[in-house]
């Protein structure tokens, strides 16, 4: 178990250093550090002094890789590559436009993002899995369609379309929970209401679907055949025989995403303005703060990445033929 | 003694109407084995499933009658249907593998059953599954009842599936295949069984094969199914005896077998129609060659001809009874057809040399995936093949044929050994000539041919690679003859397989590897995917061929009768070595090796000869680890100490028969063969 | 020539799709085996029907795809000056939405602005009232005559269309029962169409059907407009995805060892940084890209339109992941297959193989994931305009609405037409196209186990 561990951590690293250096490449190569200041500074009349200068606050006045004016190690060291982007392996993201701590900021605002994305994923899951499962005992028949149906066409509307209609409708219309905002503590209860019961409702149509095909997919699988020829009830063979099956393909896609959760959800935060790591990404990217981008998209790439081991582990869990082997 | 399950003209449609079990009526008595004996497609799982009432989306109907120990099958509401099934009817199915629940340990899936039907909980539930795992021969039960079904042999799996259908102490076992999945020496050891549990306990079975042989070793009464219909059904002695019905006939007169050697087999022209499809006059009209307008006109009734022998046949019908003498002599007369003697009764030059050929895989393991063992799928194989001869091939699944095969068209790389063609080492590069010289036909007609490609595309496939007959005029002429050899229309080029059964795919398949000429055909397993009949029009065919083009053939199989019929030489093959070779009259009529006998006597014959029983127990270990010594000293009954340590050398006791085993070793030890 | 015809980038793409889509249309109907699923799909009343209204989606994006710049009347030493503004076909076609704009919000079908303005009247006093619209209902004397002229033009219209539909319906029966369409359905849904067309026509002529946004652009020209950028990013991207992931997955599967690693590392690298944010990088990296380089681009429209297509390349560079790895498992199971192998005991080489043998057999996997993803690339634009990274502000686009309209919703009254045509619109292309794919997936799925039908 822990050498299986082991080597599924080493199989990530790779993975890691290539996300950092595609990142670096985006975001020093395809644009030079010439071109961010002056942007930053208004594209026009921009003084090649204030360029350096700008440059120099930011740290970007260094070689990309390799620092032939420095001695010994800083040679490396002392470049964009190892101050910015190596560096990001420590979890030291260095600091945003604003000169606030990229790592400050993340370790304040995930618990907000979390606040909402974790009892959106929890109950989401119950509740997709048991529409899915009652569309499944109910197969072939017009319920099932029915069912169907409304999922496609659930599926069919936009997300911001659930966010815009769900504010007007519960907000603005019937006054139940403010329209935005957030509070610490048990205050926080009206402001995450609504998004968690959006988010929800937001991917209940594509969910479902994907869970009745896998529900279907193992129901016509022959060893369910035998749970029937043994004199089960369907219910029985749906609950202990199938949905102990299709754990497997459901854990790959969704024990995945746990780790993600701590990044919030863009649209949800920033339309209901909480301070997590969803609106404070948008923050960024509409101030095109490209330290705040950079150290989100590392961040992102690793939680994924911790995602992926997790899932390797929930299989032991569900099943016995990787337990065992 | 009482019926247990009396059928009376079960039918059962899908909802597009397609009648799947048509008019189906028997009975089975206590003790006793009723088998539906039919080829793929007739419906006899189908009928199966529909006394279950577990067939998704068939309707039964209203009027047919099934009582099982006196209830009324179709009357009873969902919910007491379910205490029966598990309980008074249980059911084992063909594939164990996917017919157990991979997540679920062994235990857990028996002990369902246990509470359901006996109301057994805890610990108590938990020793009856212990016993019942011993009753079905599992060694080590009580370890067993905590494994899951990826952790058991194919054979374990279905005696488990076994034990699972004894929890609920069934008055009536219905079992779908039980034993088509497994290998010859398993099957003997699982249809024991079934004997065995029924011998104990009195119940009923209703078994569905397809394979003759697996008859004549379990039934008391056979009913004989074709497309959805019975249309013979009598005592096993007296079917066999005095097959009635044309298809009964021509189903025995194609079985291949050594009487057969130098004649062609009665094989049945055409294949199964897909259910449903005629409804009207007889269903084995087409396909008949007795058949005259009235079959195609009106569907015959069923006719008693004697007690308990009954026939679904417009011949009996007007006739009734006491011509049958003159039936038995019209069958025998069958075989003959074109009975030629075999052109080579002295083998040719040598056509193709293999010696000391291994094949390894490498198994990794481990953070850095270092080697840690091979696997020696084939370990030091010797062959020889003249130009116009059979070699057959035999041994279980796994044992490495298919990856020596493979390795011969240097389609995986060998370890070491030399490989002669035609006097022409191959190694590593193989010439245009050489390519062509040596083809393979597959196993399975539905994978070996592009589903998206027209038959004249994949016949020309060959041709193109290998240069053969440039100019599009030439190859079309060519691929016309190469239908016109295997049998098909020469239409047939402009069509996609899907268009064609099994049997027909199977020769476009022998087509497309002789368009390049080849002088040695490699043929796995050709026909274990095919119907018993269809099988005998495959096995016509590429004896005709070998005798129009002197071709030689590795034919791989675990089918003795074919090799009985095909064969010159047989070698047998076990974890990657070979352990008896020699003629196929020696090898099959004085076998040396236990394993060879064990094989013999493993496989159900329909003459029903009392033979010696040699039962294996355990399975087949794995390439990867396989025992010390003689790979074959865990299973065999004759060994010693020195065959636990060493592997025996291979002795020769005529010029043509070798075998490696201690206990034939005082031969002449200096004089080993390779 | 009184115009001049012009290609941008994305119109040069979409007849590249065009082509293709011609292409194979005309290779499928060669090949009987080829043509068997779509039969499938042609029998499905839901799928017609969706394919009915996904066509007339498509045809309005093909005329929206025609450019020209038109030429100006005064010339310059005999030689043609053509106006600046890039137009389309669709723009000419549709003229009066597009030049009759409004000040300011209007409600549909309204012939006022929202909201009382003071105007001076004819006497000089300054009042404040609702004022008329420049076009909106600039016929009527009365504004009361308003909802009777809206009822005699509506109905008219749809009487128009009825008739039109019926003469459609009544033309294409034989056609539709020769090929064993779904003709109930078909001509039902034709009708329907035929005289919500004639209606909404004959209204826009005198109306602002769904009202005019923020600077008094008609809020239907605008809905229609959309559909261009969405069928773009639908189908450009996929230019990109499809020859990414079908090369390198097959080849992954086909080839595996080391050429199976470098693959599969990419694509682990690639598809483990979260879309969202990858998107949103690269997408602001080519901002400051266009924005240092404002030389590169002749017209306003030209720079819009560069952007979406580095758009869609951003999108497809992103989303090929999936497709890839469903191809290279496929690949593995069908490289084990026996006709595999009888042609590699040909000597066929590696490249054939993968041409002839492989790819036909997994094309219905690309064609279902390239349905599929359709929709939710439509879907992703409007999300990724609203978070910023999307298409240029100046394109006209679903998301570029739903983000102007939004803010409006707090205003009392409410301005609610904006989103609610954007809603609409979306939901009938995206539904549309979700019913289709749904269809074709059906149709092909291999694992449905279909027994293959001889007609």
């Amino acid at each position: 178990m822990i050498a299986y561990l082991i080597r599924r951590i080493s199989y990530a690293l790779p993975i890691l250093v290539g996300v950092n250096l595609l990142t670096f490449a985006l975001f020093f190569v395809v644009n030079t550090p010439d071109d961010m200041a002056r942007m930053q500074l208004g594209i026009k009349r921009v003084s090649p002094e204030a360029i350096a200068r700008w440059e120099q606050q930011h740290g970007y006045d260094k070689p990309l890789f390799l620092n032939s004016a420095a001695a010994g190690i800083d040679k490396i060291t002392d470049t964009i590559f190892w101050q910015k982007s190596a560096s990001m392996f420590v979890l030291d993201f260095g600091y945003s436009d604003d000169g606030r701590d990229i790592s400050r900021e993340i370790a304040t605002r995930m618990w907000p993002s979390l606040s909402i994305a974790l009892p959106t994923f929890l109950i989401g899951l119950i509740v997709y899995v048991s529409f899915a499962l009652l569309m499944t005992l109910f197969r072939a028949t017009a319920l099932d369609m029915a069912g169907v149906s409304l999922c496609v066409f659930l599926m069919s509307v936009s997300g911001l379309f659930y966010i815009i209609g769900g504010q007007f409708l519960v907000s603005k219309l019937w006054h139940l929970v403010p329209i935005s905002g957030y509070a610490g503590g048990l205050d926080s209860f009206k402001f995450v209401v609504l998004p968690i019961l959006i988010g929800i409702a937001g991917s209940v149509g594509a969910s479902s679907r994907w869970y009745r095909t896998i529900f279907l997919e193992e129901i016509g699988k022959d060893y369910v055949r035998t749970a029937r020829a043994k004199g089960l009830s369907e219910l029985r063979v749906l609950f202990t025989h199938v949905l102990k099956n299709a754990m497997i393909p459901i854990l790959t896609g969704v024990v995945v995403v746990i780790p993600l959760l701590f990044m919030g959800s863009l649209l949800t935060e920033s339309f209901f303005g909480i301070p997590g790591l969803g609106s404070y990404t948008i923050d960024a990217i509409n101030a095109q703060d490209f330290s705040v981008v950079r150290a989100m998209v590392f961040l992102g790439s690793l939680l994924y990445i911790v995602g992926l081991i997790l899932t390797d582990i929930s299989y032991t869990m569900v099943d016995p033929r990787v337990r065992l082997s | 003694m009482a019926d247990i399950l009396s059928v009376s003209g079960l039918v059962t449609q899908l909802h597009n109407g397609i009648r799947i079990v048509d008019d189906i009526s028997f009975n089975i008595r206590a003790g006793e084995t009723f088998v539906l004996l039919g080829e793929s497609g007739c419906g006899k799982s189908m009928t199966a499933l529909s006394l279950l009432r577990l067939l998704p989306d068939g309707v039964t109907h209203t009027d047919s009658v099934a009582q099982l120990d006196g209830i009324a099958l179709f009357g009873l509401r969902e919910r007491e249907m379910r205490d029966l099934r598990g309980g008074k009817m249980a059911m084992i199915f063909q594939e164990p593998g996917l017919s157990l629940n991979p997540v679920m340990t062994v235990g857990q899936q028996i002990t369902e059953v246990l509470s359901l039907h006996q109301g057994l909980r805890g610990k108590t539930a938990r020793n009856r599954c212990v016993e019942l795992l011993n009753q079905v021969g599992i060694p080590d039960p009580a370890r067993r009842v905590a494994e899951y079904p990826f952790q058991l042999s194919g054979g374990m799996k279905q005696r488990v599936m076994v034990a699972m259908a004894l929890a609920g102490r069934p008055k009536l076992l219905i079992a779908d295949e039980p034993t088509t999945a497994l290998d010859v020496t398993i099957q003997a050891q699982v249809l024991q069984l079934l004997r065995d549990t029924q011998a104990e306990n009195g119940m009923a079975m209703l078994l569905i094969t397809h394979d003759l042989g697996v008859v004549a070793e379990m039934a008391h009464q056979v009913g004989v199914m074709y497309a959805g219909q019975i249309v013979e059904q009598a005592s096993r002695a007296r079917l066999f005896d005095q097959p009635l019905h044309p298809y009964t006939q021509k189903l025995f007169a194609a079985l291949p077998d050594a009487a057969h050697r130098n004649q062609s087999l009665a094989a049945i022209p055409g294949s199964v129609p897909p259910l449903g499809s005629v409804m009207q006059g007889c269903r084995f009209a087409a396909r008949c060659d007795r058949a005259w307008s009235l079959c195609r006109e009106k569907t015959p009734g069923w006719t008693e001809v004697h007690t308990g022998h009954g026939v679904r046949c417009h011949l009996y019908q007007m006739q009734g009874a006491g011509n049958t003498v003159q039936e038995k002599q019209v069958r025998l007369s069958v075989p003959d057809v074109d009975a030629k003697p075999e052109l080579h009764p002295e083998p040719g030059p040598s056509l193709l040399q293999v010696s000391d050929l291994r094949v390894h895989f490498p198994i990794r393991k481990g953070l850095l995936q270092r080697v840690v063992g091979q696997v020696k799928a084939v370990d030091g194989v010797t062959l020889d093949i003249p130009q116009g001869r059979t070699l057959a091939l035999v041994g279980e699944s796994g044992c490495g044929k298919t990856t020596l095969a493979k390795a011969l068209l240097q389609l995986v790389p060998a370890l070491s050994g030399r490989v002669q063609l035609a006097g022409q080492t191959l190694s590593g590069y193989v010439s245009r000539e050489q390519r062509a010289a040596m083809q393979m036909v597959f196993q399975d007609p539905y994978a070996s041919l592009n589903p998206k490609m027209r038959v004249a595309e994949i016949l020309e496939e060959g041709m193109t690679a290998l240069d053969i007959d440039s100019g599009s005029k030439a190859r079309q002429s060519h691929i016309d003859s190469l239908l016109d050899q295997v049998g098909l229309a020469r239409g047939a080029k402009w069509r996609y397989p899907h268009e064609f059964s099994g049997g027909q795919r199977q020769r476009i398949a022998i087509a497309r590897a002789l368009a390049v000429s080849p002088r040695l055909l490699i043929c796995d397993e050709p026909t274990s995917a095919l119907d018993v009949s269809v099988q005998a029009q495959i096995l016509n065919l590429l004896k005709s061929l070998q005798q129009k083009f002197e071709l030689g053939y590795l034919f791989i199989t675990h089918n003795l009768a074919v090799v009985e019929y095909l064969a010159h030489e047989v070698c047998v093959m076990y974890l990657g070595r070979i352990v008896e070779r020699g003629t196929a009259a020696e090898v099959l009529r004085s076998p040396m090796h236990p394993y060879t006998r064990a094989l013999l006597s493993a496989v159900p014959r329909i003459d029903g000869a009392n033979r010696d029983r040699i039962r294996l127990e355990g399975d087949l270990p794995s390439p990867a680890n396989p025992p010390q010594g003689c790979h074959f000293s865990p299973r065999c009954a004759h060994a010693t100490e020195q065959c636990r340590a060493h592997y025996p050398p291979l002795t020769r006791h005529s010029p043509t028969h070798s075998v490696s085993c201690y206990l034939h070793v005082e031969a002449r030890v200096d004089d080993r063969v390779f | 020539m009184s115009f001049m015809p012009v290609f941008l980038w994305s119109d040069k793409l979409i007849f590249l799709i065009l082509a293709v889509g011609i292409a194979c249309v005309w290779y499928v109907r060669q090949l009987e085996h080829l043509l068997v699923p779509w039969r499938r799909v042609a029998r499905n009343p839901t799928a017609m029907v969706s394919l009915l209204v996904l066509s007339l989606f498509v045809l309005v994006g093909l005329l929206d795809t025609l450019h020209y710049r038109a030429a100006l009347p005064d010339r310059n030493d005999g030689e043609t000056v053509y106006s600046p503004e890039v137009l389309s076909v669709f723009d000419k076609l549709v003229t009066p939405l597009r030049t009759q704009t409004e000040k300011t919000y209007s409600a549909p079908l309204a012939v006022t602005l929202y909201a009382k303005e003071s105007v001076i009247d004819a006497s000089g006093h300054v009042l404040r009232e609702y004022p008329r619209l420049r076009f909106g209902g600039a016929g009527l004397t009365d504004v009361r005559q308003r909802d009777a002229d809206i009822f005699r033009r509506g109905l008219t219209g749809a009487l128009a269309g009825l008739a039109a539909g019926l003469l459609i319906a009544l033309g294409s029966k034989r056609w539709l029962v020769k090929r064993k369409w779904p003709m109930r359905a078909l001509l039902a849904s034709t009708l329907v169409i035929s005289v919500l067309i004639g209606a909404t026509v004959n209204l826009a002529a005198a109306y602002h059907v769904l009202g005019t946004d923020k600077v008094g652009q008609d809020v239907l020209y605008l809905s229609l407009k959309s559909i261009r950028t969405g069928l773009i990013i639908g189908t450009v991207t996929t230019l990109v995805t499809l020859p990414l992931a079908l090369f390198l997955g097959v080849a992954a599967g086909y080839f595996r060892g080391w050429v199976d690693d470098v693959i599969q590392y990419i694509y682990t690298v690639l598809s483990s940084i979260p879309s969202v944010l990858l998107i949103a990088a690269a997408v602001l990296m080519m901002q400051v890209t266009i924005d240092m380089h404002p030389g590169w681009f002749t017209t306003l429209a030209s720079r819009a339109d560069l952007r979406l297509v580095f758009l869609c390349l951003i999108l497809g560079v992103t989303s090929w992941t999936g497709l890839c790895r469903l191809l290279r498992g496929e690949t593995l199971k069908l490289r084990e297959m026996e006709y595999i192998q009888a042609a590699q005991a040909f000597g066929v080489s590696p490249l054939r193989i993968l041409m002839r043998h492989i790819m036909p057999n997994v094309m219905h996997i690309v064609l279902i994931s390239l349905v599929m993803d359709f929709s939710g690339l439509v879907l992703a634009e409007a999300v990724l305009s609203y978070v910023g990274v999307g298409v240029d502000p100046s394109m006209i686009s679903f998301g570029t609405m739903i983000n102007a309209a939004r803010l409006e919703l707090g205003r009392e009254p409410m301005v609610w037409w904006s989103l609610a045509s954007a809603f609409g619109f979306m939901l009938a292309l995206v539904l549309a196209a979700n019913l289709f794919a749904d269809a074709v997936r059906d149709a092909f799925d291999p694992r449905l186990n279909r027994t293959w039908e001889a007609e």
